[in-house]
């Protein structure tokens, strides 16, 4: 069988289930790969020890006739922002080095009875706060497309891992664009389901109200298959919705089928002028709106005057909510302990922490503490509350005019590992287009449009749909995928740099 | 614009329970004085007849019975704790409120 | 530490005007905490479960935990609103108060801070004399308790000088209703009476609902008591602002209750009188030397930086639910006490005996159980009160009524005397077991045995021989050296009546 780590996650499921390859086969070719690349793109913080008996046990129930899932059997990375029984949990900070949660997150439990075998726990920015993975506390993870470059972030670790082949799923989470924007950059899909439509339990809180759980693939069909495992109502998380969600394979399926483009009509927003951004990028965002237009798209021109505000609304909810979630994390109950001697618990506490969290998270708590704090709340938070109101308002308008929005995923290509490293403000604005979707609950997705001219490397384009309407962002985006792929003559990723072998 | 100072950095990691170097409040007043003041202008547009919003899809009552489940062992609540004797988490002297 | 100067408590009155405010805490007896299925410790079938074992992953904080509200306990903070005469909020939502500390174990308390659940209602309580006064409450509000820390390595087993502390989080997230009062203004001489009075009402409240077990010793019903000063004016002269007020915690008993805001007024006079001034702060009660020392001054514990909980949704209680908990209401304490009152035809004085010593409930059950509400009351008022504040205990922690019932009936068969059933209530408290089982351990049962007291008769008509002739002489009254000498040699088990009937008996043969 040539190689088992080229299938898509589609594919390799018939394969599976004709019984031409088997599960072991299929999760030793991914532990192969990891052991061959990984080394230079760290997109794995562990590697499971027990993945093949974990696949053992998939082929035996198949060969005993067991009647199992479309996934069965294939191989995931898992974000280590989500914690497992049987693997350590870092949310890639030393304050959480070696914690071994005693529950598991409801998406890895259900990916686990989906019979889906976990490969692993990915990188990614500490505490998911970051657009390059440059801020785990345990080393960068490098683009595949250009090692020196930066992955996205903050789930830069599954984007790299499934770009790198070596994983065909994985499973990450999305902030602010955390799923998005290293879709973007790695050439590779990312999904941000409607809030609430995936579950948060076990997923290490960052900013409660913005933080959702979506899958990361090489194709649309891809993530759709993953994101029909882990979607659905969870009684532990009190902000699930108890939608009946439709299978979003199928969405995907209809999309690559039918005449889904004829007609859409595509919102272009004017404050967010792609004019502004790469060259590169924005000329790509045009080349994938042409092809819409192509097959019967209308593109419009939309107003969403509050968008502008977002990328601050965001820098004030995010870290207020997580200057709370992460108050958690202070040396009583687990995590790292720094001995203070003769010191108070509040000594102990407070040089932990110290130790334990990066710059970046230093910068947010302390950020957030200030946004929350007496004197201050009207002036930040509540007014950021108020702009998640408008902006909630110009999609609400939006949608009247349009069936989808469309913008590039983000400003620029991947930029060099170091380069802004030392802007926070400069790194923050990376997130300019993805951080609407997440303050308005809406869903949003990032395919890959193709290369930038200047550089090479690999742009992204976002669809954003009306809350609840993620099936059809799996339509358009595989209607969109299919036109491109057919224009490139093959996925964008068969132009990645060879990794493990020639460059 | 913005009232970001050191002392007042000082403040914010005692609240935050975060012991901040001296080079570490210089760092971080110079970097959020420059963010908020660039964030500052949400309150430009957020005026009073503005509701604000704390969930982005709107629930409510959403309640779980009173039926018990969900509990951990002994063993699973102490399985990373850093230090523990007597089935409970072991800390150092607390200088706080009486109880 | 230095004993704070107090002023006569009549001088304090009558120089300055005491101002009131009561913080509540209930513990609710749901089966599982508020915001997790763990159960819950302040049910009675788990308050003795080991430490930490009572925990599920949000109790404790872990990474990716999440809150989900309990409905039982919604209704029955609605069903205390209600209870209250409070309004209840068309749409209420939980917020985090944000601060450190090790029993707390996410670090913030899920709490309600400006929507609250009730709002604006009223309490009528009654004092000792049969006068009420209506109590003006703020509002009521759903959050969590914190875990429990126990401080190792002092001499107290107090927190200063200790030196590391243990947790264990199985208090962490029972359901706690807090009730908060307005200011309460014209209580005057009466304020540590109507102070203690206003906790027992609360107590009887919850009790009625059935929403909380109300045991002040174990934490389910908790006080903290704000008391300021301000001075007197001269009649037409504008009202001064309220003073500086002081909270008192640790405050474990109704005794307490009233002492501590009794000492408060005299402490604080002494300190306005002297010119000087109140301090705010939270002070902690110490019920061995009958006074209150300053806690940690707030600071920087100040700022919780309430923000909504994001994890949770609003609580928009349907107008059927709030009539459906309306009409399970059981009566009020006023009309519940007017109520045993005609029903236990006692008189008004020993009504208000019963109903001061906080024990209607107590009374009811024994009645209950069997006893008739004489025994009754005389057993709760009488002895048990006198252990209870001997030892410094609750009556209600040191018996339980259906003992109680068992105790008075075992007189009625004449099993017992009066003093033997004392004995044996002694037996009770101190945990040997049932009544029954105690006069069986003990051998306390009278002796029933003719044979025996005459026996007892005759050993002693054998040291006193002229007593019989003397009876029958028509001195009956001689007897009763005879009597008293069987009782001393039966060590109090016979019946006094019976053995003077067996004399009388023998005189005449």
């Amino acid at each position: 069988m040539s190689d088992l780590t080229r299938l898509s996650a589609a594919e390799l499921s018939s394969a599976l289930a004709s019984g031409e390859v088997s599960s072991v086969e299929a999760t030793q070719a991914h532990l192969d790969r990891i052991a061959t690349v990984d080394g230079d793109v760290h997109a794995f913080l562990h590697v499971s020890d027990h993945a093949l008996d974990v696949a053992a046990d998939i082929d035996r129930r198949r060969a005993a006739g067991e009647a199992l899932g479309p996934v069965a059997g294939v191989p995931l990375a898992i974000k280590d922002v989500l914690v497992t029984t049987d693997m350590p949990s870092t949310s890639g900070s030393k304050i959480l080095e070696g914690f071994m949660s005693p529950y598991d997150a409801t998406v890895v439990a259900r990916s686990r009875a989906a019979g889906l075998v976990p490969l692993g726990k990915t990188n990614m920015d500490e505490f998911a706060m970051g657009s390059s993975t440059e801020h785990s506390a345990y080393g960068p993870t490098r683009n595949p497309w250009d090692l020196d470059r930066i992955p996205g972030g903050s789930g830069g670790g599954s984007a790299a891992a499934v770009a790198a082949f070596e994983a065909p799923l994985a499973l990450g989470s999305d902030t602010g664009g955390s799923i998005r924007q290293p879709a973007h950059v790695t050439g590779t899909v990312g999904m941000k389901p409607t809030y609430g439509g995936v579950s948060r339990y076990g997923a290490i809180a960052l900013a409660s109200s913005l933080d959702q759980v979506g899958p990361v693939a090489r194709t649309v069909l891809d993530s759709a298959l993953l994101h029909d495992v882990i979607a659905g109502h969870d009684p532990h998380d009190a902000t699930s919705l108890t939608d009946r969600w439709p299978s979003f394979a199928e969405a995907a399926r209809e999309g690559a089928r039918g005449d889904v483009l004829k007609g859409l009509r595509v919102g272009v927003i004017t404050e967010l002028p792609d004019s502004g951004f790469q060259a590169g990028v924005s000329a790509s965002f045009r080349e994938a709106l042409d092809a819409m237009q192509a097959q019967g798209a209308e593109i419009v021109e939309i107003s969403a005057p509050h968008f502008e505000y977002g990328v601050a609304a965001y820098y004030l909810i995010l870290p207020a909510e997580a200057s709370s979630n992460l108050a958690k994390f202070d040396s009583v109950r687990f995590g790292m302990r720094v001995n203070v001697p003769g010191g108070t618990v509040e000594d102990v506490m407070a040089a932990t922490r110290d130790a334990g969290f990066g710059p970046e998270v230093k910068r947010r708590v302390i950020l957030g503490t200030y946004a929350l704090s007496a004197g201050y709340y009207d002036a930040y938070y509540g007014s950021a509350q108020k702009v998640r109101t408008l902006i909630q308002q110009d999609f609400d308008n939006a949608f009247t005019q349009v069936d989808v929005i469309a913008t590039p995923s983000a400003p620029t290509t991947a930029f060099r590992l170091g380069e802004k490293i030392d802007d926070p403000l400069q790194m923050y604005l990376n997130d300019v287009t993805t951080i609407p979707a997440n303050l308005a609950g809406v869903p949003g997705i990032s395919i890959p449009s193709g290369l930038a001219a200047e550089d090479g490397l690999p742009v992204g384009i976002q669809f954003l749909a009306p809350v609840r309407e993620d099936a059809r962002l799996y339509r358009v985006g595989a209607a969109v995928e299919a036109t491109l792929v057919d224009r490139w003559g093959g996925p964008l990723l068969d132009r990645a740099p060879i990794l493990g072998g020639t460059r | 614009m913005s009232e970001i100072t050191p002392d007042l950095v000082r403040h914010l990691g005692v609240l935050a329970r975060i012991q901040l170097s001296d080079e570490e409040v210089e760092q971080l007043t110079g970097q959020l004085d420059v963010i908020v003041d660039n964030i500052a202008k949400v309150s430009q547009v957020a005026t009073a007849d503005v509701p604000a919003t704390s969930h982005p899809v709107p629930l409510q009552n959403v309640f779980r019975p009173d039926v018990p489940g969900d509990m951990l062992t002994v063993d699973e609540v102490l399985q990373n704790a850093p230090d523990a004797a007597d089935g409970r988490f072991r800390v150092t002297a607390i200088l706080g409120e009486e109880q | 530490m230095a004993k704070a100067k107090l002023m006569d408590f009549d001088k304090a009155l009558e120089l300055f005007e005491p101002v009131l405010g009561f913080e509540v805490h209930v513990e609710l007896n749901t089966e599982t905490k508020m915001f997790s299925a763990a159960g819950n410790p302040a049910n009675e079938k788990n308050h003795a479960a080991a430490p930490n074992t009572l925990v599920a992953p949000v109790d404790m904080g872990l990474p990716g935990s999440m809150p989900v509200v309990n409905a039982e306990a919604v209704r029955s903070s609605i069903s205390l609103g209600l209870a209250l005469g409070c309004s209840i909020a068309p749409s209420s939502r939980f917020a985090r108060k944000n601060y450190f500390y090790p029993d707390l174990g996410k670090n913030y308390q899920i709490s309600q801070y400006d929507e609250p659940i009730a709002f604006e209602g009223q309490v009528e309580i009654e004092l000792a004399d049969g006068d009420t006064v209506v109590i003006p409450i703020e509002r009521a509000h759903m959050e969590e308790d914190a875990g429990k820390l126990t401080h190792m390595g002092g001499a107290t087993g107090r927190i200063q000088g200790a030196e590391y502390s243990l947790v264990d989080y199985n208090r962490a997230g029972v359901p706690l209703v807090e009730i908060v009062t307005k200011p309460i203004i014209g209580a005057e001489h009466r304020a540590p009476e109507i102070a203690k009075a206003y906790i027992a009402t609360i107590r009887d409240i919850v009790r009625g609902l059935g929403i909380s077990e109300a045991r002040m010793e174990r934490g389910n019903l908790r006080c903290d008591a704000n008391v300021s000063l301000r001075p007197r004016v001269a009649p037409g002269e504008p009202t001064p602002p309220l003073g500086t007020r002081t909270e008192t915690k640790n405050v474990n008993s109704m005794r307490s209750v009233e002492r501590a805001v009794r000492y408060e007024i005299q402490r604080q006079a002494a300190i306005l009188a002297d010119g000087g001034s109140i301090t705010q702060e939270t002070r902690h009660w110490h019920e061995d030397t009958g006074t209150t020392s300053p806690g940690r001054p707030k600071s920087d514990a100040d700022d919780y930086r309430y923000f909504p909980e994001p994890d949770l949704l609003p609580v928009v209680p349907s107008a059927e639910l709030i009539e459906e908990l309306r009409a399970a209401l059981p009566e009020p304490p006023a009309a519940h006490r007017r109520r045993l009152k005609a029903e236990w035809g006692f008189t008004d004085l020993e009504f208000q005996d019963v109903a001061n010593g906080g024990l209607l409930a107590e009374v009811e059950a024994t009645i209950a159980a069997g006893a008739s509400p004489a025994a009754a009351r005389k057993w709760w008022t009488g002895e048990i009160t006198r252990v209870a504040n001997s030892e410094g205990r609750e009556p209600s922690e040191l018996v339980s009524p259906e003992h109680v019932a068992a105790l008075q009936k075992l007189v009625d068969e004449g099993t017992l005397t009066d003093k033997l059933a004392r004995q044996v209530l002694e037996g009770v408290i101190a945990g040997e077991g049932s009544p029954q089982e105690v006069v069986d351990a003990r051998g306390l049962a009278v002796v029933s045995d003719d044979g025996a007291l005459i026996a007892a008769i005759d050993e002693a008509l054998a040291s006193q021989p002229d007593v019989l002739a003397k009876i029958r002489d028509g001195k009956v009254q001689a007897a009763g050296a005879v009597i008293g000498a069987v009782m001393k040699a039966m060590k109090g088990q016979a019946d006094a009546a019976r053995v003077r009937e067996l004399i009388l008996t023998r005189a005449a043969e």
